[in-house]
């Protein structure tokens, strides 16, 4: 399917300094561990892979990456230098963009708005509303990324879950200046939307954005991702590059059976 | 509606549901109104001084509505204005009475209704308690305070620039409460449909969660929200105050209920996200309209309050209908 994207995955991102690195990575809620002592490093212009059975922590790990909570203990340091996040949209500010699950859009609002949100344009002294402005450059967005809408004007209830997803995307290539986190970003979709949206998440590697996805369906991992990390039970197993293992070993490192 | 028959061809049967009723219901009603009284009633009603009137009579009720669309935006309700219109007009009235001067009597009222908008907002957002019932509450305590500063009396205003300012003034022969009317809807407009306060209005009432991962601050929002509210139904009490020379803790008292089906019979939709200012503008005069024919049709009152409660649960019934998704 994505046959030639496979063959990309040999770009030298600059490593010398890591878009995301977590260290000693601890998170507890009252008694529970939800994650333990994990680290990982993610590369400019690399796309990461975090998979693990239900319950494992990986949603856990993304929100503590993006400022929903923070962590018990350890360090996580963006571009190289510590960060500490007191909520998501301090984590924004920071450069960390998220692709939620459930679809973080506002139905009622035009595409334009929703890529702008809590970012809108505005002009002239009385700061109106820039709507030609976001529009255009929206459009412009949508255009380069080739993904199909009636228009940047349409409401996001007119369109389907793919494109939906595939504006949530778009607004975190967009806004992301150094790191994508994204949770399950096709559980919802059907093939071809998950193939659109694997495009598009091609293309934020192409871009040099470090990108941390989570994914149940290992084939998408193999598909797209150029290493992957195994957690399990809140314990990181290993890490693998994509070029040097298997689905048979991963699945082991899954279910422990290894 | 059209579900009932079974015929309906798929293609027909689709357009029915996507058209939008909600959007226009209100001139649809506003027309068919219209029509009924001018022809049941005649030159009585289809005069100029009667409509001019059916403008400057609504004009509180227009100006508590523009609040209460931004309310119902964030997905929230406030059942505290009526009492705050009354507070707000005895405060104005009486600090008016006691120092002849029409701007600290202006502030007054306006600031009661702040104070009585920030209450809300705190309780709303930081105790984190429905906004139904904290409007509930100070809806009841607020009427409370009404009748203890005024110990049941009224209090006159005769103060010149107070009552011309606020009910009974001219612009150019346009009746003054007619422009607060146009002013009050035109930057009601302005606010929700073209600053980044409205934006984070309807982001709110749409997706509270996308709103506050994008940086929305919802709290802040919220609480002016809030006290925007408060502080229009503080107007619309002092422009009761100017019209009638005068305040009374009655005043504004069966209003929560006409504010609440002009703005929803006008589009906005009580669960937040859609927010129609000029539909409350419709809504209201509708209301208004409503209210002066039946009186012209020699109704009793209480035959008037039967009537109205009816024509109001069909319009809202008609409006308020939401898309089974
Ligand atoms: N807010 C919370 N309070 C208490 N425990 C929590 C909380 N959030 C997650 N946990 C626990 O942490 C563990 C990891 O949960 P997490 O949601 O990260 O799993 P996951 O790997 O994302 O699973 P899935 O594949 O089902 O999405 C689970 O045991 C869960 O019960
Ligand atoms: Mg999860």
């Amino acid at each position: 399917m994505n046959s030639e994207q496979i063959g990309t995955t040999a770009t030298v991102p600059d490593r010398s300094v890591a878009a995301l690195s977590l260290k000693g990575i601890r998170k507890q809620f009252g008694g529970v561990v939800a994650i333990e002592r994990f680290d990982l490093e993610v590369q400019p212009g690399e796309i990461v892979a975090l998979v693990g059975d239900n319950g494992a922590g990986k949603s856990t790990l993304v929100k503590m990456v993006s400022g929903v909570y923070q962590p018990t203990e350890g360090e996580i340091l963006l571009n190289g230098r510590p960060a500490s996040f007191r909520d998501a949209s301090d984590a924004r500010r920071q450069g960390v963009e998220v692709v939620y699950q459930d679809l973080a859009l506002v139905d009622s609002q035009p595409v334009y708005m929703n890529m702008f949100l809590g970012r809108e344009l505005t002009r002239g002294p009385l700061r109106l509303l820039d709507r030609r402005r976001m529009a255009r450059e929206t459009q412009e967005l949508v255009d380069n990324l080739d993904v199909r809408i009636p228009s940047a004007k349409a409401t996001i209830r007119e369109l389907s879950g793919g494109q939906r997803q595939a504006i949530a995307i778009c607004r975190a290539t967009h806004w992301a200046s150094s790191l994508v986190l994204m949770d399950e970003p096709t559980a919802a979709l059907g093939v071809a939307e998950t193939a659109k949206v694997e495009e598009l998440i091609v293309r934020l590697r192409e871009r040099g954005a470090g990108v941390l996805i989570v994914s149940h369906n290992l084939d998408q991992v193999f598909r797209i991702s150029d290493r992957v990390a195994v957690l399990r039970r809140g314990k990181q197993v290993g890490v693998r590059s994509i070029a040097e293992t298997n689905r048979n070993e991963i699945v082991a490192m899954i279910t422990g059976a290894a | 509606m059209s579900e009932a028959g079974v015929a309906t061809p798929a293609v027909g049967r689709l357009r029915w549901r996507t058209f939008n009723w909600r959007e226009y219901v209100v001139y649809i009603g506003f027309v068919l109104v219209f029509l009924f009284f001018a022809i049941y009633l005649g030159e009585n009603f289809l005069n100029w001084t009667n409509l001019s009137n059916i403008v400057i009579q609504t004009a509180p009720i227009t100006v508590m509505a523009v609040g209460l669309v931004f309310v119902l935006s964030t997905g929230e309700i406030d059942l505290s204005i009526g009492s705050v219109v009354a507070v707000s007009a005895l405060t104005g009235a009486t600090v008016v009475r006691d120092t002849d001067s029409m701007i600290l009597g202006a502030a007054a009222g306006l600031a009661v209704g702040a104070i009585v908008g920030l209450v809300n907002g705190f309780f709303v957002t930081i105790v984190r308690l429905p906004s139904f019932l904290v409007t509930l509450a100070t809806m009841g305590a607020v009427a409370g305070v009404a009748r203890q500063i005024s110990n049941l009396q009224s209090v006159p205003v005769t103060n010149d620039s107070f009552v011309g300012l606020f009910g009974s003034g001219n612009v150019f022969g346009i009746p003054g409460l007619i422009i607060w009317s146009v002013v009050a809807i035109a930057i009601g407009y302005l606010v929700l449909k073209q600053t980044r306060y409205g934006a984070h209005v309807l982001a709110i009432g749409d997706n509270v969660g996308a709103a506050r991962v994008s940086g929305i601050k919802v709290t802040r929002v919220k609480i002016m929200v809030m006290v925007g509210s408060a502080m229009c139904a503080s107007l619309a009490g002092l422009l009761y105050a100017g019209r009638l020379h005068g305040a009374r803790y009655t005043l504004g008292e069966a209003d929560l209920m006409t504010v609440i089906a002009a703005v929803i019979v006008g589009g906005t939709s009580l669960f937040g996200g859609k927010g129609a200012i000029v539909g409350a503008l419709m809504g209201s005069l509708l209301m208004g309209m409503l209210n002066n024919g039946l009186i012209l049709a020699n109704l009793s009152v209480s035959q008037q309050m039967i009537a109205r409660g009816v024509i109001i649960l069909i319009a809202v019934s008609l409006s308020l209908r939401e898309k089974r998704s």
